[in-house]
């Protein structure tokens, strides 16, 4: 199995090592709930340099992400800008989903699942290639130069790390939502996969077990994968593999709104796209009766059948929640009914973004 | 890893106590809370339901998983823990004390089937 820099330092904090996509992650350190409360309270960090940033850069490097992916990047005009965007293969289904960063005309960032990477990089090169295009694709996760990410997320988030990293004080504190800044050799961007404010920090891999313990030090508290699925799951942000793959369109995982299909520009899987309009909703359900909701259960409607793809117990709710493929005649309020086991639980439907910046929304 | 000796234990990760009164009582082990994690929901057999041995008898299911508990001997439910469905972390901070159910065994030598402390060690320590 793969590690991240950070392998030992998990170890050494008595971390539950799972495999994740091939690398040996962090489950949790003692209590997922507990990680899971601290980012939504005070403030917690992940390591998720199991994650790969590639750098794509040169001459032709717009042009490039232009035709590659689903989401326009000619949007990006200020740099530090970034964008969420599906990459697609011809059939329309989704290969990755990605953030990148635009750091001037001939380079940016791209940041992309841990265990797609090596299926994303194949593709970028054979895409360049096919469209001979003057770009060169630099992975960033392994080997010399290789670079280290850990996400720090919480209302207490901003303050722990100026008190760690000065120096970025003043750069990261004008960031607006979804922007980076690049401060020595650090990278950090006010993104993050919780729902709540905070900073990803990507660094040389040789400096992540410092930043790491100092952060500890300030009080972050270290959260494994566990939490980061409960608080991705109540922000009603998408898993790739789970809510949406290479089988499935964005427009049925809820990524439409990420999907330029207004301009003329042109794009892998635009076609089909076109060709085969929504299918089904995705949506947020959250249960009324007692239980747990979980991925690949069916959903009972009087539209007809969907299905789960992401649920579990949301901490901060106190109840289950999840994602789902429903009926494109469901709608928000609709009463449906989640097979659970030899059970028929009531659930609602609601919009698939449950608690944002600590409160409820639902 | 806590496996008390007083205890017999399934592969299943049941523990299993033998009272006085000749009746049964029925918890999952500290290695199965410990592997699941923070448990969030405990679905427990109805009262006077007569189970066979290791047929389905309770569900626990944590932020992860969901799993099953399987009755250890055949028998019927005489009593439930309402405090652990109440308050399933009850299990995470005390797999023996917060027991699940009760059973009258059919038969009070099919415990002598049922792993010692000492054979389910192995089978953790091998897991």
């Amino acid at each position: 199995m793969k590690k991240t820099v950070l392998n030992a330092c998990h170890r050494r904090s008595g971390a539950r090592m799972v495999d994740f996509g091939g690398w040996e992650m962090p489950l949790h350190y003692g209590s997922q709930i507990e990680e899971h409360h601290a980012v939504r309270r005070d403030a917690g960090m992940f390591d998720v340099s199991h994650m790969c940033a590639v750098d794509v850069a040169g001459r032709d490097a717009g042009v490039f992400l232009r035709r590659l992916l689903a989401n326009n990047v000619e949007r990006l005009k200020v740099p530090g800008k970034a964008l969420y965007s599906a990459m697609l293969n011809q059939a329309g289904g989704v290969i990755d989903d990605l953030i990148v960063y635009y750091l001037d005309d001939r380079s940016y960032r791209v940041v992309v699942n841990a265990g797609t990477a090596e299926k994303d990089l194949d593709w970028m090169a054979a895409r360049r290639d096919e469209w001979q295009l003057a770009v060169d694709i630099t992975p960033r996760r392994e080997g010399a130069g290789a670079l280290a990410m850990i996400a720090v997320q919480g209302p207490h988030a901003r303050q722990k790390v100026w008190q760690v990293l000065p120096e970025c004080r003043a750069a990261s504190e004008a960031l607006k939502p979804f922007f980076a800044a690049v401060v020595g050799d650090h990278f950090i961007a006010s993104t993050g996969y919780t729902g709540e404010d905070g900073y990803e920090i990507t660094l040389p891999a040789a400096r992540a077990d410092g930043l790491w313990q100092a952060l500890a030090a300030a009080g972050v508290r270290p959260c494994g994968l566990g939490a980061r699925d409960t608080l991705r799951l109540e922000a009603g942000m998408n898993l790739y593999g789970q809510d949406m793959d290479e089988t499935v369109s964005p427009l049925d995982a809820g990524l439409a709104w990420t999907v330029d299909l207004v301009s003329p520009r042109d794009f892998v899987g635009k076609a089909a796209l076109l060709a085969r309009p929504q299918q089904v909703r995705f949506l947020g359900l959250v249960l009324l009766d007692r239980g747990v909701l979980r991925a690949h259960q069916a959903v009972h409607t009087t539209h007809g059948d969907g299905e789960i793809t992401s649920g579990s117990f949301s901490p901060t709710m106190q109840q289950s929640i999840a994602l789902a493929r429903l009926p494109l005649a469901a709608a928000i309020g609709d009463t449906v009914q989640v097979a659970v086991r030899d059970k028929r639980l009531a659930a609602r439907v609601v919009k698939p973004s449950f608690v944002r910046n600590g409160n409820i929304l639902v | 890893m806590n496996i008390p000796a007083d205890l017999k234990y399934t592969r299943s990760h049941e523990w299993v106590r033998a009272e006085a009164d000749g009746t049964v009582t029925v918890g999952i082990s500290d290695h199965a809370q410990e592997l699941l994690g923070d448990l969030v929901f405990i679905e427990l057999p109805d009262i006077g339901r007569a189970l066979a041995a290791e047929q389905e008898a309770a569900v626990v299911e944590s932020v992860k998983a969901a799993a099953d508990v399987y009755a250890p001997i055949a028998g019927t439910v005489i009593e439930v823990n309402q405090a652990a469905v109440d308050a399933p972390e009850l299990v995470n901070q005390d797999a023996y004390g917060a027991w699940l159910f009760r059973m009258k065994p059919a038969a009070a030598s099919d415990l002598d089937g049922l792993l010692d402390a000492a054979a389910y060690r192995q089978i953790v320590d091998a897991a």
